[in-house]
This record gives C-alpha cells, structure tokens and sequence, in this order.
C-alpha cells in the first residue's frame, strides 16, 4: 500500500477509470433519467441530458396503467419466499456437510452444483405440463418452489463455506454444555454466521428477483414478476420511452442497492468459493 | 463423585490406528495429566472421554456407569478448549449461563451461580463484555467459569494454555492447581509441556504413538522411566542416552543419565570430553560437552563454573542415578 | 470429527435439500428423455401419448413412438444449425469481450485512483439489471435506428444511423449480454487481484521488473484460475441466455438453442421435437459442466 505513485499517473489513470465507469453506467443512468422526461423530451435530438422538464407523471400513469405495485409485490414474494423455504432446509444441511462431514459430502456437493448446471431447457417442457396439470401455472406457490430449487445449490454451497470458517471446538463446547443439535444450531451456529446467513439471503434474493426463464414461461398474470412486467412493454408500450423507463427504474431500483451492498459476497457466492 | 475408568479404549480413524488399546483408572478428585509428543492421541482419548468421538472398541466408566455411548452432554464432564472456544456473539456473563440455561436451571439460581464463578475468576467486572473484548488470559478465565458453573464430575482440560505468553501461563497454571484444591474434582489435562505436566499433576499418564508407555506420579516418572521414551520425554534439560561402548559397560543396550546426576572431575571419570558451549543461568551452568563415543552430553553444573569451550573435563555418573534399558527400549533394573 | 450419533443427525438434516434437487433433476428430465422419443404435439386431437397407460401405449405403438426421427429431425433442421451457430457466437464473443475487457478494467482499478468505491459501483451496475429491462433499454433508447442514443452518435459523427437489431441483431446482442457479463469478469478478476500479495509486489519492485514482465510471469498466472472460473461459469449462464432474445424480438434471427427449443415447444406446440432439442443442449451442457465441475472440485480440496 505504501507504493510511492505520482500525481500525474494518477490523475490519468483515475480519468480513464471514470471515463470508462461512465460509459458503462451510462445506459443505466440514461434510463433513469428519461423516466422523469415527459415523451417528447424522451426521443428529443439532440438528447437533453439533464435540462429538460422534470417530471414524476410517468410513474404514476405507469402504476395505473400497468399496475406496478402488483407485479412488485409478487417480485418480492417470490424473492423472499423462495429465499426462506430455500434457507430452512439449506442451513441444516451446510451444517451437516460443514461439521460431520461423511465419506460422501463432497460428492453430495458437487452433485447439487451440477444440478445448477442443467439448462432450463431440458426441463422446461415437463415442467410446463406438469404446472398445468397440477394448475400451478401462474401461481406464486408454484414459482417459488421453482425458483428455491433452481437456487438451493447456491445456497447450500455458500453457507457451507461459511460454515466452515467457523471453529468446530465451538459447537462441541456447546455439545459439552448440553445443547441438542436443534439448539446448537439455533443459538450458537446461526447467530455467529449471522453476516454469512445474511450475504446468502442478500445474493438469493437478487437471483430470483432477475430470474427471467422461468418467471416468463411459467407466469402470465396472476403470479407475474417484474420481469413479465416489463416485458409486457416491449410492444407497443415500449415505444413510450418515458414510461418504458419509469417502469424500468422501478423495477431495477430495489435490486441495485441491495446489489451494490452485497457485491463483495456476491463474487463467492457466484464463484462457488473458488474466489474469494 | 468422579471416577473415570477406560478399558481397552481404541480408536481408530479408517486404516489409522490413532488407540490401539488404552487400560486406565482415574481415582476421584485426582490431577492427572496427559502427555507426549504432538500426534500421540493424548487430545483424542480425551475426546473420547469427553464423548466427541466415538471409541472404535471398548468402554468407559464414569462413576461405574458405563457412558460408552452416552452423548457429550449427558456425561457430566465439562471441558476447556485449546481455542477456548467462547460463544463469540454471547456476553461473558451468557457464556458462562449457556450450560445452565440448557439445563433449564431457573433463572435465579442461574445468576448466582454465575455471579459466584465469576468472583472466583475475578471476572466480575467483565461479564457484559464480548469474549473479543478480553484478553487472552480473561478469555481463558471465562472457559474455565464455563466448565465450573456445572459442577461437573469431572474437567478436561485441552492444552488449555498453550495459547498464552509464557509469564501468563505460569500465572493460569498456579491458578488451575488452586482451583482443583478447591473444588476437589476429577479434572483430566492435556499438554504437551512436560514441565506443565510435572508441576501440576498427581499422576502423569505418558503417551507415545496411541500407547500409554508409563502411569505414574511425576517423581515416580523422573526417578523410575519404564521406557527410554519416558526418561527422554520426562526431566528438563533432557537425560542423556547413550548407546555402544558406555552402555555396554553397564550390559544395556541403552544407558541414560540425567545432567543434574553427573560430576566433573578431572580425569577418571566415566566419560572424557571437551566443552562445546556453556549457558549460565545464574543459579546453574549447563554445559554442552562432545563426550566422543558418547555423544553430545549436557551437564549440569554449578552457577559459578568456570570451565571454557575448549576445555577438557571428565564426566563421573552417579552410580546409582544410571538408567539401564535394553533393545527393545524397556528399563532393566 | 464427529460422532455416530451426530453423523446421523447430519444425514437427516441432508437429506431434505438432496431428496429435493433429486427430485428437480430426474424427474423433469426423464421425462424430456420420454417425451423426445414420442410424436407428441399438443394439437394432435388423439390423446397425448404421454398419457396413455402401458398397454394402449404399446397398442398404438406406431402412432406414438418416434424412435429418434424427433433427434433426426431436430438436428437436421438448418434452424438447429443457426441456433448453434448463435449459441456459439454469444457465448464466444461475450467472453472474449468480458475476460478480456474484465482484466484490463480490473487492472485499472487495482491502481491508486481517486473514488475506486464509487468507479466499482457504477461499473458493476449492469449486473443488477433484470434482462427484460436491459433488452428494451437497449433495444429502444440505445440502439433505436432514429431515436436511440446511439444513433445520435453515430450521426453525429458523420457515420449515418445503424439499425442494429435489423442489420446486425448479433452484434446487438452480444453488445447487450456483454455489458450485463462485463462487470461480472471485472468484480471477479478484481477481487482476486487485491489478493496479490503486497510483498511479492515489493520484491518484484526490488529486483527492478518491468512492468509488463511483472504482468505476464507474475499477474497473470495469479490470474489463471479466477479467469477459468469466470469462463466456465460465463458459459454455462450464456448458453442459457433466453429472455434478452425474446423479450427484445430478435429470436428469429439471433436465436440460439433454448429459444429454438422455446419455439419448438411453446410456439408449435410439437414436445417431441422441444423434448429432442432439450436434450441436445442438456447434452452441450454437461460437456462444459464437467470441465467447471474439476475446477471446483480441486478447490474443495485446498
């Protein structure tokens, strides 16, 4: 850290990084900041960057006329309910392989990885058939199962690494001072692995809530996500930029902060542990 | 009460043999402590005692009652870890209630107890911080208010402090024998530091690869080795071993004698050499001497000796203080 | 490290998440494995073949099996070719861009700049964007052939609008998917740069090593596993890219294998020949996996 560097490399180095951080960032910024344009300003050439009328009317015509705050709610109810069911029955299990590890965990492992690795595709078809035979089709309870089992590998891969970081003489002291398995797990394992419980929660629910595969194939209405949502705007409504962009804003707004808090997570998580 | 007994305790991981059979009986309320070499299975039998581990074969006894597959909890003993092993995100004061609270002690009596361990432990004015809060000495501290706030049957101690600097840890040690004075208990130490072992056992149980070489009362170990392993294991600055010629005189295969049990003379004496190096120690002089045949011996001598590298001495072994063991390493006597 | 007795409590408390994916993998693909070998459309007025019991299934032996002619038929159709060629290419550029891009970038942001924190958030934005919203962003507001921002661009540079989706719907996907998998190398390679250590950085200074020698013997092996796994993993995600191409309308010539196996399926209804065509990609799929799966198994290890 203590490498001399000189003011001039780093001035040039630090604008072509936010030259570049820009560019990429741009389209991003771009859109949110047509969602506050009225239509015309929105397709006006040149474009207004910042001087234009400021307006909040696209938002609310895009809740009235499309319903956002439906298709939001169920976002976060596929999010958050695909992340508990997902949690209840991963905690356990990473326990298990973390600290009584037998001769097959990491075949157990790295079998529930390749699962992760199977295209939707090879499913879709049954799965399609079996949802309408079953009439879960466009229902909430439906989609969470799917998008728990499609992340469960995820998270079972990292508590696991998690949990692994946690000493193992800490749980035998809790076994020595009488704790049953259930409350080893409820009071000693779960509050210490707190920040890793959180990171798994916070990378799952960003997972399922940009989940489009199945969230198209398998909703249409009822259950619909934002990701139907907005797909819903790719014609004609799409040619509203305005409103086409408020309802973008509204529905990447939520993910990128939690995604911005948890990027650094985020790499392990993605990487299976194999970057840290 | 608290009795411990083994009996053809093994353990085995797989193809590795960590126990190939371990016989002891450990009376009520006595020290006895574990030792050997890093790798000798002194911290798995004490798991094993603990109930950590399964045994692979044979039984244990606590109090007559066999608890061979008894879970931990339900064994009666508490135990202190190497790492101390403190609940991190529990104050001091839930660390040690922890065990009670999961006895489902009420809460009263639950906070006296606790509050009497921790004037034991002069812990009192620390038992709302976080154990990251305390220093290493403290931490291990709120172990031992852990494991004592149970009143256990028996304690096991795991290389309790060989997390600590050295001035610390001859503190705990006087502290740990104070507190089996005390209380009276059972309590089972693991170490690897043979001086820990000689200062605060009552018998010593030495272990080398999986096997108890020799059980005993720490004079009894010094003075009596069964095994060259013991009298090299046992004894600081170590005895010294010698083979060929000088052990042939005494019909062994090995002889050893301690440096504290040898003379300097100036010629005739059983072994002549030349000094290599000298450490004063103020009370005492060790001297490393290049005995020729046999081997490099240390001496001890007094603290004012004078002699210099180089110098020629001769070396007479008490006569009786002489080891003798034969070919298979076992003592002759 | 445990006992018997905790080793069986640990196989319970397993047992729930393997019964379950177990059941998420075999069950949806023995039947795609079924249904390839049957003439199964969902507009054929007999009764699905699918759900016919032993008997009249072997009765009607001749209407339902298909033996491999779905397979024969799903992968001589030449929209199997483009769909692989699509495949291909997304996954080749779209790599080739982010590894590339991604360790310069990287190495860009390892150095001392002003505001790295606030560089690293708007770089790893894109990430976050749903696909159905970047495939109309930038379908609409950036690549639109009059109105788009890039348009503008272009004309103003004096080179003329380009309608991307309509000339070039691959370069425009790949620009697409490559912007969204760009910050993921970036994040990645950069997380495992900042790993470097500090003091082998020091000794290379001390020794006097150039910079690009010091990049290419010591960065750039560091490197090496961080930037297979964004490889593998890149893959097997970009094979099943999906809804960029449908939401942004482009399937039809920038189609790749799931979309060919969505049109198959949900479009003309003929299972057989989607449930084929499912199994090729499972197929494609597991060829990469097994590369992904050693890369992280040496790791369980470490």
């Amino acid at each position: 850290m203590a490498r001399a560097v000189s003011p001039r490399r780093r001035m040039i180095f630090t604008v072509l990084a936010w030259s570049i951080a820009f560019v990429i960032f741009f389209p991003v910024l771009w859109t949110v900041l047509t969602s506050f344009k009225t239509e015309g300003e929105a397709i006006h050439l040149p474009p207004k960057f910042i001087f234009f009328d400021w307006t909040l009317e696209n938002y609310a015509v895009v809740q009235e006329r499309s319903n956002y705050l439906k298709f939001a709610m169920n976002s976060v109810f596929l999010a958050l309910g695909s992340t508990f069911f997902a949690l209840v029955i991963a905690i356990p299990a990473a326990w298990a392989m973390a600290f009584a590890p037998g001769k097959y965990t990491k075949d157990i492992l790295m079998w529930m990885l390749s699962t992760k690795m199977m295209p939707p595709v090879g499913a879709l078809i049954p799965l399609y058939l079996i949802f309408r035979d079953l009439g879960l089709l466009d229902t909430r309870g439906g989609i969470i199962a799917v998008l728990m089992l499609l992340n469960l590998p995820i998270i079972i891969w990292m508590l696991y690494t998690y949990f692994k970081e946690i000493p193992g003489e800490i749980l035998e002291a809790s076994r020595m001072d009488g704790a049953s398995v259930g409350k080893e797990l409820l009071y000693v394992l779960a509050p210490m692995a707190v920040p890793g419980i959180a990171s798994t929660v916070l990378l799952n629910i960003i997972l399922a809530w940009n989940e489009a595969f199945w969230t198209l194939s398998l909703t249409t209405k009822d259950a619909a996500p934002l990701t139907q949502f907005i797909a819903s705007y790719s014609s004609p409504e799409g040619l509203f930029w305005a409103k086409l962009s408020a309802a973008s804003t509204m529905a990447i707004a939520p993910i990128l902060v939690l995604g911005w808090f948890a990027q650094k997570q985020l790499v392990r998580g993605l990487t299976f542990g194999a970057v840290k | 009460m608290g009795t411990i007994t083994l009996r053809n305790v093994r353990k085995a991981f797989g193809d590795a043999i960590i126990i190939p059979g371990a016989d002891l009986e450990i009376g009520h309320g006595e020290f006895v402590v574990f030792v050997g070499p890093s790798g000798c299975g002194k911290s798995t039998l004490l798991r094993l005692i603990a109930g950590l581990e399964d045994l692979t074969a044979g039984e244990i006894f606590i109090d007559g009652q066999n608890v061979s597959d008894v879970p931990p909890s339900k064994r009666g003993l508490s135990m202190v870890f190497q790492s101390y092993a403190l609940y991190p995100h529990m104050s001091v004061r839930n660390n040690i209630a922890f065990g009670l609270k999961m006895a489902g002690m009420p809460k009263d009596e639950i906070e006296a107890k606790v509050m009497k361990a921790a004037a034991t432990l002069n812990l009192t004015e620390y038992l709302d911080r976080k154990p990251r809060q305390l220093s290493g000495g403290q931490r291990q501290r709120v172990a031992i208010g852990r494991a004592i706030v149970r009143q256990p049957k028996g304690f096991l101690f795991d290389e309790p402090l060989s997390n600590l600097d050295a001035a610390l840890r001859v503190n705990m040690r006087v502290e740990i024998m104070q507190l089996h004075q005390d209380l009276g208990a059972t309590m089972i130490y693991v170490t690897h530091d043979q001086v820990e072992a000689m200062t605060m056992a009552d018998r010593i149980v030495v272990l080398n690869r999986g096997v108890i070489e020799q059980v005993g009362s720490p004079l009894e170990l010094y003075h009596r080795p069964d095994s060259v392993f013991v009298a090299g294991f046992i004894g600081s600055p170590r005895m010294n071993l010698m083979t060929g010629v000088v052990a042939a005189k005494h019909k062994a295969q090995t002889i050893g004698v301690r440096p504290e049990h040898m003379a300097i003379i100036p010629s005739g004496g059983d072994v002549d050499g030349t000094i290599l190096l000298t450490e004063h120690l103020g009370s005492d002089s060790f001297l490393h001497v290049d005995g020729g045949e046999a081997g490099r011996l240390t001496v001890r001598a007094s603290g004012d000796f004078a002699g210099k590298p180089g110098d020629k001495v001769s070396l007479k072994f008490e006569p009786d203080r002489i080891h003798k063991f034969d070919g298979s390493g076992r003592a002759v006597r | 490290m445990a006992t018997q007795q905790t080793r069986a409590l640990g196989r319970i408390a397993v047992a729930p998440s393997v019964i379950a994916l177990f059941l998420w993998m075999i069950v949806p693909l023995s039947m795609t494995i079924w249904f390839s070998f049957l003439r199964y459309n969902l507009l054929d007025p007999n009764p699905a073949c699918s759900l016919l019991t032993p008997g009249q299934l072997l009765d009607e032996a001749n209407r339902c099996f298909a033996g491999t002619t779905n397979y024969y038929y799903f992968l001589t159709d030449p929209a199997f070719f483009k769909a692989m060629r699509n495949s291909l290419m997304l996954v080749g550029w779209v790599i080739a861009i982010s590894v590339i891009g991604g360790t310069l970038l990287a190495l860009l942001l390892d150095q001392a700049i002003y505001g790295r924190n606030i560089v690293r958030l708007m770089i790893i934005a894109p990430f976050f964007v749903m696909p159905t919203v970047s495939a109309l962003v930038w379908k609409n507001m950036m690549m639109h052939p009059v109105q788009g921002f890039l348009a503008w661009i272009t004309k103003s540079l004096g080179l003329g609008a380009i309608d991307w989706f309509a000339h070039y719907p691959m370069t425009a996907i790949v620009i697409m998917v490559s912007w969204q998998w760009l910050p993921f190398a970036t994040l990645i390679i950069l997380t495992a740069l900042q790993s470097f250590d500090e003091e082998q950085k020091e000794a290379a200074q001390m020794d006097g090593t150039p910079p690009l020698s010091f990049f290419w013997y010591m960065i750039l092996p560091h490197l090496a596993r961080p930037i297979t796994v964004v490889i593998l993993i890149e893959t097997i995600f970009l094979l099943n890219v999906f809804a960029e191409i449908y939401v942004s309308g482009s399937g039809g010539r920038a189609g790749n294998l799931p979309y060919l196996v969505y049109q198959y399926g949900l479009l003309s209804n003929d299972i057989g020949g989607a449930s084929a065509g499912g199994i090729v990609a499972v197929v494609l799929a597991n060829i990469v996996a097994f590369f992904l799966m050693r890369m992280i198994g040496k790791n369980l290890e470490g």
